[in-house]
């Protein structure tokens, strides 16, 4: 998963502050695993040398530096790139496209066409497999199947998915 | 079941389920509880009607016992007596029971259902008369009862609600011959009824009609049986053990049972208003008459869930509810024959004794042998069946169309269910068979040719208190010169006796024109005489009276004069031959001429005009009240015989309804059944037409051939019940066609009330509910 | 794409059961030998779809044509005998005909087309024999397995040498080994043949033997093209 398309991706709602960021990040994704701040830190840093986010104020008070950063257009190009490719079919591919689908409700892009091209990726997959597997021998066939199965669970998920977008969408931006 | 109190109340609790389970299971269950109730509700009044008909034959013979008036001939007037006239008549068809009345002191008796005797001019009459008298198109009818009305008949002095009666007061009976003098109503000492050679038919008729019914209760028990075994199966995967799912099923059944007793109840509650308005042949019944017997009750009270219980239970006997679905212990190999002959065989057997009219068959054993051997003989047709239809079906082989394969893999697939679908239709027909048979060979006997000749005279009209030929003349004009009559014959007639001996001889007087309709006369003046010759056939007819003996017609003597000529006898227009009658013309016995002899006329009518009986009807009321109107038929039956044939008739008709309703429900069962199947062969384009005909043989094969053992096993009762009777054995190729013609009507009504199912079912919206 | 003008041409279809909307403005083509899968949740219309397409029901509104025939305006006569002629079809729980053979259940679609029973016959075996199970060829459906049965429903669909096949859910009511070796058969056959498939299914697996799919979700396409570009 790509924490700086996230990261620009949360930064697309509004200019935020780094620990803001971090805390918003945790709540969408983080489950029970916190991210560190440092990480945050380095990858807005690399961000601002890409020219994908900009420091848009800085705020001297009692305690540490705090800056506030914005995205760039540049930045929002960027991530809505990301968004509309499907990533590449695998196992346990689930926490990313669980992250571009919750961005892309938080961003109001269509969410559904997300899961739309990430089906489509995984069935011309399944198709190229299954494909190997009619032509192949007893061990290609049971080498796809267990790929085809992996495969078929994703796009399970990708189903239940479409079908919670709304209830989902609800929870996010509550 | 075994015993011990804690089993005995897990039994109940068991069947307690069973019960509640029929009625669970959303619409479709309550569907399918809601037609097994109504089928058997139907099959139940059906039974309850025919419980009712001794006691609604009692109580119609005793309140028609109660106004018997024809048995009194008294000599003497006095304070009680009462003078009566028969004034019965007809109008359209409709016959009209009337009495003249007259009371010759304050004591006269007064007849059942009215409060008093009606006045001179006035008449009480039946409310079904009334309405007749109100109606349109009644004018003629009131001309002819030209009485005030002050009453209406009570239902105690009625045969019938739908009764067509009146009492008139009269002041002129008196010296009326025909007249009857009587001091009470009523039959002393009622009859017995029926004759036992009719009791036998009755009885037949009784257990022909019945038992289609009981097997059309059977079939209302299995409707739904496919969704009961698959709720019992669903039992069983939660641990219910076999004999519990058969005290379930048991359960269930007796729900069906009992609510379909009580249905039938309430049916038969409504029906019996509704009966009261219908009149059938002349027949109508008073609802509170329409009581089934309490011995009858009872048992049908039992007997109904019994079978329910019991034919649930053999069903699954057949079957095997096992957990994971039901299993149908379908016979390998083919069906045994020889049992299936043993009930025919075996009512055989309990008739044959009775064959040859040698043993007597009034005694209640006979009765007992006779409905016995009737019903294991129908019953035998049901065991055959199934039997018959597998053993033809297996050798036909797939050839013809696509529709006729369907059918017959069909058949081939469930021979048995086919089968039972149609052994209803295959019973009523061969009971009807077997009645018609019995039927057609007691009217050979009971129903005489008249030999009469309908192209002469279609009208008799007789006036029994007799005229003068004077007044003979001027009647016979007074009849002529009415609307519609064509042409009017008429002679006097009176029996005389040859002086000296006891040898009564017919006295028919004349104009030349009327002699020549009794005989071949070819010569005839005034004052001829003529002598009719004997039937040459019997010889122990005595000799018709010679010229110059005396006969003494009337209190007058009169002799034969020695011009007579002997002549043939000819038909008269009703059928009747005078042999060894005296034709004289007036000229020849003016003493006679003068004296009120016995008319007879005959009238031909303008047979397009159907007011013209009805004016020769007001024509003849206007002579004399008395005066008698008979329509001359061809053929003369018994009428309490007429009667036992309409009922028949209606029976095989309402039982044939029955068991198409029956039908239908259970095709449109197996159709819904099919919905996915039929949806999908749409799918693959198959024509309307291909699927409406597969269905349409899948029914005509097996009515085909349960129509063959119904065929003959109809005529076999119905010839051995002749043989029984002694009487000649006939079979009659036209009443079978009629019989097996309605019995395959049936059957195409069926198939043609369940195509608007099929044609919806067929429909694509079929594919859609898996 | 190729250029080639497409066997089956769906626009802007719509068609209504009660209160909701089954199709709600469905455009697609098939064209002749690819396999389309359409896909979808129960309820999102994939079934209704292929019944218009089908020509088995009449759409509410749209335009649909058969190579040249307007299948809108078609008698329900003409359409049957084009499903007669042209489709073959497959349902999940195969609906053969009980009573007859599994031979006879295969003849039957020529036999409607009025081809002599030996004739039939002899094509419906051949069938058989295709879909290795010429060894039930004798039993009716109820004695045989369920693979066994509905590689019999896929051979009643072939025997006509239809121009495209229409499969419902074809490999529902089988476990995975017996629904692949249903899939196998019938895309090596309709391969073979030419023959187009329109494949209602919510299995990916067995979506997989398509060319392409069509996602269906509340009535209407959803594709992926529009997002990729």
């Amino acid at each position: 998963m790509s924490l700086s398309h996230t990261l620009l991706g949360l930064l697309e709602r509004g200019p935020r502050h780094g620990y803001d960021l971090k805390q918003e990040f945790d709540a969408q994704f983080g489950q029970d695993r916190p991210l560190h701040y440092g990480q945050v830190y380095a990858t807005l840093a690399r961000l601002l040398k890409n020219g994908l986010v900009e420091v848009d104020a800085v705020e001297h008070g009692g305690g540490p530096e705090r800056k506030r950063y914005a995205i760039t257009a540049s930045g929002v190009s960027d991530v809505a790139k990301w968004l509309s490719q499907p990533e590449r079919p695998e196992a346990y591919l689930n926490s990313t496209l669980y992250t571009k689908v919750v961005l892309a409700l938080l961003t109001g892009r269509d969410a559904a066409a997300i899961l739309d091209v990430q089906r489509a990726a995984h069935l011309d997959l399944m198709r190229e497999l299954t494909r190997r597997k009619t032509r192949g021998d007893l061990a290609d066939a049971l080498i796809c199947d267990h790929a085809i199965f992996h495969l078929e669970a994703d796009l399970r998920w990708l189903e239940l998915t479409s079908a919670r977008l709304d209830r989902l969408a609800e929870k996010v931006r509550s | 079941m075994t015993g011990g109190p804690a089993s005995g109340a897990g039994w109940v609790r068991q069947l307690a389920f069973g019960v509640r389970l029929a009625f669970r299971g959303g619409a479709t269950g309550w569907t399918r509880v809601a037609l097994t109730a109504t089928a058997v509700g139907l099959g139940v009044a059906f039974l309850l009607l025919a419980a009712s008909v001794p006691n609604l034959l009692s109580a119609r013979d005793a309140r028609e016992s109660a106004r018997v008036d024809y048995l009194q001939h008294l000599e003497r007037r006095g304070d009680d007596t009462l003078l009566l006239g028969f004034v019965d008549t007809q109008f359209h068809g409709i016959r009209i029971r009337g009495r003249l009345l007259q009371p010759e002191g304050p004591a006269a008796p007064v007849p059942p259902g009215l409060t008093a005797l009606p006045r001179p001019g006035e008449m009480v009459v039946s409310p079904a008369l009334a309405a007749l008298l109100s109606a349109p198109g009644s004018e003629l009818l009131r001309t002819r009862l030209d009485y005030r009305i002050v009453g209406q008949i009570e239902d105690e002095g009625l045969s019938g609600p739908g009764e067509f009666a009146f009492y008139a007061g009269s002041d002129r009976l008196e010296g009326w011959s025909g007249v009857q003098r009587l001091n009470a109503f009523g039959d002393p000492t009622p009859g017995d009824g029926l004759s036992p050679r009719l009791m036998l038919l009755v009885i037949v008729a009784f257990v022909v009609l019945l038992t289609p019914v009981v097997i059309f209760i059977a079939a209302a028990v299995r409707f739904g049986g496919e969704s009961r075994d698959r709720r019992l199966a669903a039992l069983r995967l939660m641990g219910a053990d076999r004999r519990m799912t058969r005290r379930y099923a048991a359960g269930e059944a007796l729900a069906g049972g009992l609510l379909g007793l009580a249905v039938g109840v309430v049916l038969f509650l409504a029906g019996r208003q509704l009966i009261g308005r219908f009149t059938l042949w002349d027949i109508s019944v008073f609802p509170a008459d329409a009581r089934p017997s309490l011995p009858l009750a009872v048992s049908i009270a039992g007997a109904v869930p019994a079978l329910a219980v019991t034919v649930s239970l053999g069903v699954l006997r057949k079957i095997a509810v096992e957990p994971l679905g039901v299993v149908r212990r379908s016979a390998q190999g083919r069906r045994r024959l020889w049992w299936r002959l043993l009930l025919p065989f075996a009512g055989l057997a309990l008739l044959a004794p009775l064959f040859g009219g040698r043993a007597d068959t009034d005694g209640q054993l006979a009765r007992v042998q006779v409905g016995g051997g009737a019903v294991l003989l129908l019953v035998g047709v049901v065991t055959l069946l199934p039997w018959l239809v597998e053993a033809v079906v297996r050798r036909i082989g797939g050839g013809g169309g696509v529709s006729w394969q369907l059918a017959v893999r069909r058949i081939q697939l469930d021979s048995a269910s086919s089968a039972r679908l149609v052994s209803g239709v295959a019973v009523a027909v061969a009971g009807a068979i077997a009645l018609q048979t019995l039927v057609a060979g007691v009217e050979s006997v009971s129903v005489q040719d008249t030999g009469a000749d309908l192209h002469r005279a279609q009208v008799n009209v007789v006036l029994s208190e007799g005229a003068t030929f004077a007044e003979a003349k001027k009647i016979t004009s007074r009849f002529a010169a009415t609307p519609g009559v064509r042409s009017v014959t008429g002679t006097a007639t009176s029996i005389g006796l040859v002086a000296g001996t006891d040898q009564d001889v017919p006295f028919i007087m004349g104009a030349c024109p009327d002699l020549r309709e009794m005989a071949e006369i070819t010569r005839c003046r005034p004052g001829d005489v003529f002598i009719t010759e004997h039937d040459p056939e019997s010889s122990d007819a005595p000799e018709p009276p010679r010229p110059g003996q005396q006969v003494t017609v009337e209190d007058a003597t009169w002799t034969i004069p020695a011009t007579v000529t002997r002549v043939k006898g000819r038909r008269s227009p009703d059928g009747g031959v005078w042999r060894g009658a005296v034709l004289a013309t007036p000229e020849a016995a003016a003493d006679l001429a003068a004296k009120p002899l016995r008319l007879s006329l005959y009238l031909g009518l303008d047979r397009s005009d159907p007011d013209a009986v009805e004016l020769v009807r007001n024509t003849a009321a206007e002579i004399s009240p008395l005066t008698q109107v008979y329509g001359i038929q061809e053929v003369q039956v018994d009428d309490k015989f007429a009667g036992i044939v309409r009922g028949i008739l209606v029976g095989t008709v309402a039982i044939l309804l029955l068991i198409g309703a029956s039908m239908l429900a259970t095709t449109l069962d197996q159709l819904r059944e099919r919905r996915a199947l039929l949806a999908a062969l749409t799918a693959f384009g198959a024509r309307r037409g291909m699927l409406t005909r597969a269905t349409l043989w899948q029914m005509a094969v097996p009515v085909a051939l349960g129509l063959v053992p119904a065929v003959l096993i109809g005529t076999g009762l119905g010839l051995a019940l002749l043989a029984m009777l002694g009487l000649p054995l006939h079979v009659s190729p036209a009443n079978l066609l009629v019989t097996v013609s309605a019995g395959a009507g049936v059957v195409a009504l069926v198939t043609l009330a369940s195509l608007p199912v099929q044609l919806r079912l067929m429909r694509p919206e079929g594919l859609r509910t898996e | 794409m190729t250029g080639e003008a497409p066997l089956l041409s769906a626009r802007d279809l719509h068609k209504t059961y009660g209160p909701t909307p089954a199709l709600d403005g469905v455009s697609m083509d098939v064209r002749a030998g690819e396999i389309v899968a359409v896909m979808g949740p129960s309820g999102s219309g994939k079934s209704t779809l292929m019944h218009c397409l089908a020509g088995i029901v009449r759409p509410d509104a749209g335009e649909l044509r058969y190579r040249d025939r307007n299948l809108i305006t078609a008698s329900d006569a003409e359409r049957s005998a084009l499903r007669r002629r042209e489709f073959g079809f497959v349902f999940q729980f195969g609906q053969l005909v009980p009573e007859l053979t599994c031979l006879e259940n295969v003849a039957l679609p020529l036999r409607m087309e009025g081809v002599r029973r030996g004739e039939a016959e002899r094509r419906a075996a051949h069938w058989l024999d295709r879909l290795d199970v010429a060894d039930v060829a004798g039993k009716r459906p109820g004695q045989v397995s369920g693979g066994q049965g509905q590689r019999v429903a896929v051979a009643r669909a072939l025997v006509t040498d239809p121009a495209v096949v229409f499969a419902d859910e074809p490999t529902g009511a089988l476990d995975s080994l017996n629904g692949e070796l249903v899939m196998r058969l019938l895309t090596e056959c309709v391969e073979q043949s030419g023959t187009a498939v329109v494949l209602v299914t919510h299995e990916p697996a067995v979506a997989a033997y398509s060319h392409r799919e069509v996602v269906m979700r509340d009535g209407r396409i959803r594709t992926s093209a529009g997002m990729v570009q």
